[in-house]
Parts: structure tokens; sequence; C-alpha cells
């Protein structure tokens, strides 16, 4: 267990380059993280070497692939402190909570209650009105305080018999706040209702402890674990994995087919239609054991620090607004904050040419900037391997943009 | 290409103006259209005679180089027939993509041309172009 920033650093060659002819100061790992040099030669290496289809032959590559690739699956099951047979790969969290939203639902009623929160990323939004269409059911959703988190004041009177699920962020994309799960387990279990967190924004920032948290399904994206594309996963408790029905159909989930009809295999394969992304799986294999060999507690400290840097010099700008808490408590590195006179758009555009790549707009996340009555905020996020040569640019940048737009 | 010339003072000093709010009251067509991508939205008003814009007026949220091409076509607008205004955007978007010059009547967006490097932004440039196709679809097939 290490921590050394600098040689981290190095593990990572996209940190090297220039753009636009200055160092790159990347604070949009909230949106995508960038992959180390063990993910590039783990998904080179499978391709070099061991590419073949999973599960269906019995020659040697065949026997590797399959064996790296539920490997992935273990890695992925130790991050989150799970059963490997209960993690089921997807294409991502969105992939993720469409299939809980496809599947699981079959089994509620016309009036049925989802619980949303006004903090959800889209994806955690659009796949259950999808769901509500179809089947009858009823969405609500927590309301977020002016901090920028779970208003669970508003709990008591949201849950009631009729509520079956909570489907909540665990940790903001806008705000940075980290939810309360304790409170939102609590709810769930009032009522009988499970509770689905969208861990995208919680897993990059050390492992979890998913039997402890309470949780009934989790879901989180590879791309923000410092993993490839295209691959992600949906956790969920055997028993309920086990009475829902496949979502999509094809080759590997079934069991017998015949043309009238067919059985299908059990978790997690019957929700593994089709040929999985094998090399991003073992991808994203390889990035969980990259960061496994990471002392966290001095990576979040590392983080910590950085976030607070960034907030003071945020805060010491008038015309800057922060959406989201202003302290270091129960938040991560995602700081989102609008400046009077400057569109995030161009905020970014200033700082893109200075090498500081920023996201601005509304995040997948419109219900929240209706909240906040905004178009879009600028948002910095922090990863492992960024450094406080990365905030001050970000800072530096902000006063050009004060000099040229809000003069 | 940097922003040095993207933000350059005239697109700067033409977003200030476009941040105000031109709408027109009484007007004959209005349309707000929203850019799905980041938010930002336009409504924009069209006040006609003799089957051709009088006046055009808007109301921007959006970045400086949105706000900054809503006050051009504000400019440009004045004896445009509603029917051209489709053409007109292609014109726009063709120029920014670097296949076309400017027609003559939109000689004003050549301080947009900054904005052909960054492909990323055009959506920006055409959005108010975007509402007033909508607009001018409004309006009464009598006025047009
Ligand atoms: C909180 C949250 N949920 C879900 C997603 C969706 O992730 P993906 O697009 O990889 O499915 C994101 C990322 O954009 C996110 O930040």
């Amino acid at each position: 267990m290490t921590f050394d920033p600098a040689a981290l650093r190095a593990q990572f060659p996209i940190l090297a380059r220039r753009v636009r002819g200055q160092p790159l100061h990347y604070l949009d790992s909230a949106a995508t993280a960038q992959v180390p040099l063990a993910v590039l030669d783990a998904v080179r290496t499978h391709d070099a070497m061991h590419r073949a289809n999973v599960h269906r032959g019995v020659h040697a590559l065949a026997e590797e692939a399959t064996q790296a690739y539920e490997a992935a699956r273990g890695a992925v099951a130790g991050w989150l402190n799970v059963a490997p047979d209960e993690v089921i790969f997807t294409s991502g969290a969105t992939a993720a909570i469409n299939l809980v939203a496809q599947s699981w639902t079959r089994s509620l009623s016309p009036g049925d209650e989802i619980l949303l929160t006004e903090l959800e990323h889209h994806s955690n939004i659009v796949p259950w009105q999808l769901a509500a269409e179809r089947q009858g059911l009823v969405l609500r959703a927590l309301p977020a305080t002016a901090e920028g988190r779970i208003d669970l004041a508003a709990l008591p009177a949201m849950v009631g018999a009729r509520t079956k699920l909570i489907a909540a962020t665990h940790v903001s994309n806008v705000t940075g706040a980290v939810t309360d799960v304790a409170a939102l387990v609590a709810a769930a279990r009032s009522c009988g209702a499970k509770l689905l967190l969208d861990g995208s924004q919680r897993a990059p920032h050390g492992p979890l402890d998913i039997p402890a948290l309470g949780a009934d399904f989790y879901v989180f994206t590879g791309h923000k674990l410092y993993g490839p594309n295209g691959i992600g996963a949906l956790w969920a408790r055997r028993e309920i994995l086990a009475a829902m029905p496949p979502f999509l159909g094809g080759g590997e989930m079934i069991r017998r087919v015949t043309i009238e009809r067919s059985t299908y295999a059990d978790p997690p394969r019957r929700f593994e239609a089709g040929t999985p992304p094998i090399a991003q799986a073992i991808g994203l294999g390889a990035a969980i054991g990259f960061l496994s060999t990471l002392d966290w507690s001095a990576v979040a400290a590392h983080e910590m620090s950085l976030t607070q840097r960034l907030l003071d010099g945020l805060a010491a700008d008038r015309r800057i607004r922060i959406f989201g808490p202003a302290g270091l408590q129960s938040r991560i590195g995602v700081v989102s904050f609008d400046m009077e006179g400057a569109h995030p758009h161009d905020i970014c555009q200033i700082l893109d040419a200075r090498g500081v790549a920023c996201r601005g707009g509304h995040h997948c996340a419109q219900p929240l900037m209706d909240r906040f009555d905004l178009a879009g905020t600028t948002r910095a996020s922090i990863g492992i391997y960024n450094d406080a040569s990365d905030i001050d640019a970000l800072l530096d940048g902000l006063d050009e943009v004060a000099r040229r737009l809000c003069a | 290409m940097t922003a040095d010339d993207l933000y350059q003072a005239e697109i700067v000093a033409r977003a200030k103006s476009g941040a105000g709010d031109s709408r027109l009251d009484p007007h004959d067509a209005r349309a707000t259209v929203d850019n799905p991508l980041c938010g930002d939205r336009v409504t924009l008003d069209l006040s006609l005679a003799a089957g051709h814009v009088v006046a055009l007026g808007h109301r921007t949220r959006g970045c400086a180089l949105c706000q900054a091409a809503a006050e051009t076509l504000r400019r440009c607008a004045p004896g445009m027939a509603p029917s051209e205004a489709p053409a007109h955007r292609e014109a726009l978007a063709a120029y920014l993509a670097g296949r076309q010059d400017l027609p003559e009547r939109l000689a004003d967006f050549s301080a947009f041309a900054p904005v052909r490097s960054h492909p990323s932004r055009q959506g920006c440039v055409l959005l108010p172009f975007e509402a007033f196709i909508e607009a001018a679809a409004m309006v009464d097939p009598d006025r047009r």
C-alpha cells in the first residue's frame, strides 16, 4: 500500500502530453478518468495474446479469455466486497440501471411508486420514466437542499406503502455531496422498499463495503474508475437477481433454447446476453488491481487537500458561487460553480486554451439545474493523479475569464 | 486557434448587447428553442410587414457565442423573408464548416470566423437560427 503522487502521475501516459501548447491539467475525471499503464497493458496483452470468445470454447485461448474475464468479475466483487456471482457486467452505469428498470420492475403493479431525487443523473431518471410509462408506476423525487444535498427531511412524507424502490445517487456528479445512505436504508426498510444506489461517482474514491452500506442494488461505470469505456457493473443480492426475468435475450444467457421457448441461465449469465465486452472487463479488472495497491486513506487526504485548495480559491472571488457543500464534510472533489457574467462554456473554452480541462453544462442533471435556476455550471473534478499545479492553473484561468468576460 | 481569437473584443461586445432582453411586444411570432447539449435557450420574436421581417428581438440565456450570434441576427434580420430562414441557417452552417463564404446578408457573421476551428461551438452560433426557423414557421400564412 503506497501513495506517491508524482510516481502515480507517471503511470498515466496521457498526463505527459501537452494541450494547446500547455501542460495538460485534467480536471474532468468525473466525466471520464484517465487510464494507467496497467490498464492499457492489460487490454493490449489480452488482444495480443489471449483474444477469444468466453464461455464457449475449449481451446487454450478461450480458456484463458474466460479465466481473465471471470477474474475481472472477481476484482469488481473485491472492490465492492460482494460475491462474484452477484456481479453482472454491463456496458456502463446507464445499462445497469436500465437492466433493473426493465427487469426488476416487471413484478410491480400500476400505482406502485419509485422514489428518485432531484440530484440524479439523467441515467437514473429516464430509465424509470420508461418503466413507469410501461407499467403505470408513479415517480416521485426527493428535493435537493440549497447546499446541493438530498433533502432527507422530506423523506417521511415521500415514502409509504406504495413505495417499492428508492433510486438515489451515492455521490452527486454535480455537487460532490455524499449521500447519507443510512437514512435512505432506514426509509426503505420502513416500507419494505428496495434501495438502488448509483455509485458512478463514489466507486472511483476508494473500495466499498456494500453489505455494510445496506443497499439492494449498486451500479457503477468503468471509465470513471480509471478503466476502459463500454464496461460497468450491476450488483444485487443473489435472491433478488434470481427472481429477476432476463432483460436482453440472446446467446450466453440461456440454458436450453427451442424455437418455441427457452430456459435461462442463472445470474450473472442470465443478464449478460451475447458476447460481453471482454477486453473492457479485463481492463476494468486491471484498473481495480492497480487501485487496490494504493493507500486509500492517503489518497483521500490528498484529494481532500486539493478540494480545500480549490474551494478556498473559488471562495476568494466574489463573482463565484459554489453549488455544493462549502466544506469537506461528506463531499468528494467534484466542485460545481457559477461565475457572474461568464457562461460555463466560455469559461471552459478559455481554460482549454491554458491546457485546463473542465466540464461546463448541465452535467446530465437538468432537474438539479432547474432547482438552482441555472442553465449549467462549470465543474472541476479531482482524481487520484491531480496535484496543486492543476488547481492553481484552474484558478489562474478563472482570473483570465474575469478579465476578459466580466470586465 | 486559441480562446484569444474566439473572444475578441467584437464578439464580447456583441455578447454584452445580446445579454439584454430585446423581445418584442407585440410580435407576430415567438419561438423558444433549447440546445439539449448545454441547456442554452433562445426566445426569439418576429415582427413582420409585407411578408418581411421588420424587427427581430430575443432573450438569450446562453454563452457569449450564442448571445453574440443572437445579437448579430437581430441586426441582420430586417428585410429577410421568414420563408428564407432555413436557407440562412444552412448558409451560416456551411460557412462555419468552412465550405463556403458568407452571403451578403450574413456578412456581419464574419466576426465568427474563429469558430470555424471549434466544431463543438458551432451549435452555439446556430441556435438563434433554429429559433428563427421555428418562429418563421409559426407566422400566419397570410403574413408570410
Ligand atoms: C452519477 C452518474 N450516474 C450515471 C452516469 C452514467 O454513466 P455511463 O454514461 O458510463 O453509463 C454518470 C456519468 O456520466 C454519472 O455521473
